[in-house]
């Protein structure tokens, strides 16, 4: 697939061109404006892309939409839903537009309310409830008939810690052999979840990594972090290594970053040990994300 | 793992409850009905002389219908689609394995049978024609059919029209120009700008667009095929058009 979308002279996504097999959980990353949401617009068949097309099983978003949104599960930014209904009633609406008769739609919608923990609440009206809650309802209402794809606009936006930790499992559940796709702005939510990451930026698709991949282009990937007395004379040492590229420090951590494909944890351990220093805390940098992130996306928005 | 393929039909059902239960969770559909009684009251009571002309007959009634319509029925529809915009609602409600044409056909029938509604509300007025004198029912029976038809054909035109703009009050504004311009076209102030250059061919179409003259016939209690064909062509074209314009700009 390739996908384009222009509104008048901007170009919101540019010949973003992926493809998600089953088991796949891919998570979407990219700055306010990327294009992340013109992307899930486009498969779910609410915009009409501007050039180029995709196929979701098979069935092509703008020659077979209707057969395409039949096996989508979509939850739309900002998890929109008709205010003035029950959770039950919305619920059951859905369900019914999804094909389902009488009692068994009634009972997709009860057991859509049990899996989002929604027990609490189902006879209450939509607007009247918490933020949270409402996206726990986006959320019921796109899992409700089982999709084989689930799109997912922020998922877990607005979600306390346990409701997060709740919704990361039960999308954890239903990995195995669903295509799924979400958008985040939360870095750990990629690694808790995803087993693939793009990042996205000016409707261009950057990198297309695991999230493990991903980390390892960190400048931390592989960095030793340690909190010692006298941190300025400790340093002057240790940048005379030679496994060491390069030692920075800062809030009273010292970090080493490696020389290529030098292992620098032992070196600097049999360092500790052989000066005698009285070091606090010693750990080896698996990366970070955001720093990647940033590296990433400020390249592009620099030029 | 497929889900069940649902009708057609029973989709434009679904649809059609949701948007009908709605009516009645906000204040809209009260405030509406009662303004709507209150007015079709005002006309034909002080307006229309119903008493003074002392006729058993519903003709001062169903005589204010198309003006009445045409402020209200534009402030029902005005909300269709953009109340769908500014929710957001309209994103999940077209992604959903529905139609387009489904789902405007499915909110256009609730909003014609709320007015369906409304309009049996006013039975009252037919009451005292009956306990007054001895109308002919057949001509009332007539006159509500052709008012509600009549009023089908406004309220396609309205919904089309919020398909068109985000803003409600545009959106209103356009419809009661569009829909004063099918009032009017059959009568001598409209024929007039054409009558200089047009062919008789195009003024016989410009004049037999008027909703006066259709419905003026039916209301006779005179139902014509042709009127009844009419209003359900007009309706079917501007629910068309609705159709269309969203599937253009669903996303502005
Ligand atoms: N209806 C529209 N008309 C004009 N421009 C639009 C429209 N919708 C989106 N855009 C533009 O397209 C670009 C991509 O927007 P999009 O909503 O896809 O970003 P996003 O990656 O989802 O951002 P966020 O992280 O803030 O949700 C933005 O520059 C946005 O202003
Ligand atoms: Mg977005």
């Amino acid at each position: 697939m390739s996908l384009s979308k222009n509104f008048g002279g901007i170009v919101a996504v540019d010949r973003l061109s992926f493809s998600v097999g089953a088991g796949e959980v891919l998570g979407f990353l990219g700055p306010n404006g990327a294009g992340k949401s013109t992307t899930m617009k486009m498969l779910t068949g609410f915009l009409a892309p501007s050039g180029g097309t995709a196929t979701i099983n098979g069935h092509d978003i703008i020659n077979d939409s209707l057969a395409a949104r039949r096996i989508i599960g979509y939850l739309p930014e900002g998890a929109p839903s008709y205010g003035e209904m029950t959770v039950r009633n919305f619920l059951e609406f859905i369900a019914r537009a999804r094909g389902f008769k009488g009692r068994e739609a009634r009972r997709k919608a009860a057991a859509a309310i049990d899996r989002l923990n929604l027990e609490s609440v189902p006879e209450q009206t939509i607007e009247t409830l918490s933020k949270g809650f409402k996206r726990r309802v986006g959320l019921a209402q796109a899992i409700l008939h089982d999709p084989q794809v689930l799109i997912l606009d922020e998922p877990t936006d607005g979600l306390d810690p346990n409701q997060k930790h709740e919704v990361r499992s039960l999308i954890r559940d239903m990995s195995s052999e669903k295509i799924i796709v979400i958008s985040t702005h939360m870095l750990e939510e990629v690694q808790a979840l995803c087993n693939r990451a793009m990042i996205i930026a000016d409707g261009r698709l950057l990198v297309d990594d695991t999230p493990a991949g991903l980390i390892a282009r960190s400048r931390y990937h592989n960095a030793v972090t340690l909190v010692v007395e006298e941190p300025e004379r400790v340093a002057s040492i240790l940048s005379e290594i030679p496994q060491a590229r390069k030692v920075e420090l800062r809030e009273g951590e010292l970090t080493v970053f490696p020389a290529e494909g030098a292992r620098l944890f032992e070196v600097i351990s049999d360092a500790v040990k052989e000066y005698g220093w009285s070091v606090s805390e010693l750990r080896l940098e698996a990366g970070r994300l955001d720093e990647v992130f940033r590296q990433v996306t400020q390249g592009t928005v620099g030029k | 793992m497929s889900t069940p393929k649902s009708s057609g039909m029973s989709s434009v059902i679904n649809v059609m409850r949701r948007e009908l239960s709605g009516y009645f969770s906000t204040p809209v559909a009260w405030v509406f009905i009662v303004i709507f009684l209150v007015m079709s009251g005002v006309f034909t009571f002080y307006i229309g002389s119903f008493y003074e002309r002392g006729m058993a007959d519903l003709a001062p009634f169903f005589q204010f219908h198309p003006w009445l319509y045409l402020f209200l029925v534009p402030a029902i529809a005005m909300r269709l689609w953009a109340e769908e915009r500014r929710s957001g609602t309209i994103e999940l409600l077209l992604t959903l394995p529905l139609t387009t044409g489904q789902v405007v056909l499915g909110k256009f029938l609730a909003a014609w049978l709320f007015l369906g509604l409304s309009l049996m509300l006013t039975f009252p007025v037919w009451l005292t024609v009956n306990y007054l004198g001895n109308p002919d029912n057949g001509i009332i029976v007539a006159g509500y059919i052709g008012s509600w038809l009549m009023a089908g054909g406004f309220l396609a035109i309205g919904s089309c029209m919020s398909a068109v703009t985000r803003n409600q009050v545009v959106a209103f504004i356009l419809s009661v120009v569009v829909c004063f311009g099918f009032l009017l076209s059959g009568l001598p102030m409209v024929m007039n700008v054409f009558t200089q250059w047009a062919p008789q061919a195009l003024l016989d179409v410009i004049a037999d667009f008027s909703f006066l003259a259709h419905f003026a016939a039916i209301s006779k209690g005179v139902i014509d095929l042709r009127d009844l064909v009419y209003f359900v062509l007009v309706t079917a074209f501007w629910l068309m058009a609705n159709t269309i314009v969203l599937e253009i700009k669903k996303a502005d």
